[in-house]
């Protein structure tokens, strides 16, 4: 799910209520491979590329994209975590606290960071995470993977890798999972 | 999760899950500390001001420090060069500082209550960096995390705090802390140094260092705080170290693993021996720097997080439709 969507479940809110299944587990395990080649060609290897997935939902794509690129690339690449709590535009309208530690442990000069999400909704999350990686560092270039391009984006920001675009309505909600995608609602 | 509002004691916390939560909270905070650039942008455009009417150097740099790097905005006032010197009330002063637009007052007092009064009289968050003999709660957050941070979890250890429990606001702290995160807890000082009246304390009492030591996990020593004693309450320091004093013999005591802790500022060869504040059992700075990221936390608490002002952001109305054009017939 998008943050915004995730703060309306609980605790917060209401129960999401899945309507139509996206893709099922094969169809997202056929996107992540598909995204592997495409980080790949799109950086000519994977030598200087470091996956860092967006607390929590983007953890599980990035643990995939990772064993992905291992497999095609022939080497480990690095998975880090990213939390972007203190560095939302909505503390102190709502509840904003951290889902957990952020983990980069290792410097990120000269490299190239795929960024990466479940679901890009607003734009506003990966807004957030662009400034809090240049508190890490100056990558070389930062690139957004994600598994659903739902669009409604408020902030001039495009993914380069997408798992499928989903078009949607703004009200609905997309849950990815390990067994896929589902679209639906949250029903309060 | 629930909004707090003022911390001005361990008990606005709501117990075991509160502090909890200002645990994982500084876990977060810890790992902010630790980036080439320990600053996040989570408080910006908040303003705190320090009203400290009592001396302080780390409890205020710390929460400085703590301040700084959430972005927020510090205001200072210190009482020697004040207002407060021309006989401006608490009251008057707080306020004062309310109408320009803070948004939390750390306080530091003499008299306990002072900053539960405060927060009666202004809008802003008060934050109680110690009243009085009442209490110290940041102080006893970041006792707690320390015990954490080296334990995994609070719950069935054993701690000593050692000294003058009678005028220690950390004391009072600790104790409500400590207990609701699950750990037993031991004072250990002379009659003279307990509270006239101990009912309602979920404690034990010692008065022999010596059987209590082998037994704990962790030893908390207080500063014997020669200010606050109006009257001869031990008959000299050198007594008290030679009865209750953390000396080299003494720390052969403890077990091998047990934790020597200290609030700070530290009377070396009174209450803990020169030598025994450096050992590696020895957690007193791990205590300053946690002290930091607890800070941090508490303010987020109070300031970023959990401020449910607007809920929910209402749905745009639809666009009022252009009135039709009545077409003339031909």
């Amino acid at each position: 799910m998008a943050e915004r969507e995730r703060r309306q479940a609980p605790p917060y809110g209401g129960v999401f209520a899945p309507r139509t299944r996206v893709m099922d587990s094969d169809d997202v395990q056929r996107a992540v491979w598909r995204m592997a080649h495409e980080i790949i060609e799109a950086n000519q290897g994977i030598d200087d590329v470091v996956l860092v997935g967006l607390q929590t939902g983007g953890l599980p794509i990035a643990d995939a994209l990772a064993s992905a690129l291992a497999s095609i690339g022939g080497h480990e690449v690095l998975v880090g975590s990213i939390d972007v709590a203190f560095y939302r535009d909505d503390i102190g309208l709502r509840p904003v606290l951290p889902e957990a530690v952020t983990h980069i442990p290792w410097p990120l000069d000269g490299r190239t960071v795929v960024l990466c999400d479940d679901v890009l909704f607003t734009g506003r999350t990966i807004r957030a995470a662009l400034n809090a990686l240049s508190d890490y560092g100056r990558p070389r270039a930062v690139q957004l993977a994600v598994m659903i391009d739902r669009g409604h984006r408020e902030l001039p920001i495009r993914p380069d890798f997408v798992g499928k675009n989903l078009p949607t309505r703004r009200d609905e909600v997309v849950d990815v999972h390990s067994d896929g995608v589902d679209l639906g609602e949250m029903i309060r | 999760m629930t909004a707090h509002r003022h911390l001005l004691d361990i008990a606005d916390l709501g117990g075991r899950a509160g502090i909890d939560e200002v645990m994982r909270l500084t876990d977060s905070f810890v790992e902010v500390s630790e980036r080439p650039i320990p600053r996040v942008p989570a408080l910006r455009g908040k303003t705190l001001a320090w009203l400290f009417y009592e001396d302080s150097t780390r409890t205020r740099l710390s929460f400085e420090t703590a301040a700084k790097r959430l972005s927020a905005d510090t205001m200072n006032f210190s009482v020697s060069s004040s207002s407060v010197k021309k006989g401006e009330s608490l009251r008057d002063t707080a306020k004062t500082i309310e109408a320009m637009g803070i948004d939390a007052i750390v306080v530091r007092h003499a008299s306990a209550g002072a900053p539960h009064r405060i927060a009666r009289w202004v809008d802003a968050s008060v934050v109680n960096a110690g009243d009085g003999w009442h209490e110290h709660p940041t102080q006893a957050l970041l006792d707690c995390y320390t015990i954490r941070q080296h334990r995994g979890d609070l719950a069935g250890q054993r701690i000593a705090i050692v000294g003058d429990i009678k005028h220690s606001r950390v004391a009072r702290s600790d104790v409500w802390a400590f207990t609701a995160m699950g750990a037993e807890v031991v004072l250990v000082a002379p009659p003279t140094l307990l509270p006239p009246s101990l009912d309602g304390w979920p404690v034990k009492v010692s008065h022999r260092i010596d059987e209590v030591l082998p037994t704990v996990d962790v030893v908390y020593l207080l500063r014997m705080q020669r200010e606050r004693m109006t009257e001869a309450l031990v008959p000299s320091l050198r007594e008290y170290t030679a009865t209750f004093g953390l000396t080299n013999q003494r720390v052969e005591l403890l077990r091998d693993d047990a934790m020597v802790m200290h609030p700070g500022p530290m009377n070396r060869g009174v209450e803990i021996a020169a030598e025994v504040a450096d050992l590696p059992r020895s957690v007193i700075l791990d205590q300053v720097r946690n002290g930091v990221a607890v800070r941090m936390a508490v303010l987020y608490l109070l300031l970023g997080a959990g401020t449910d002002r607007v809920p929910e952001v209402p749905p745009p109305t639809p666009e009022p439709l252009a009135p039709t054009l009545e077409l003339p017939r031909a």
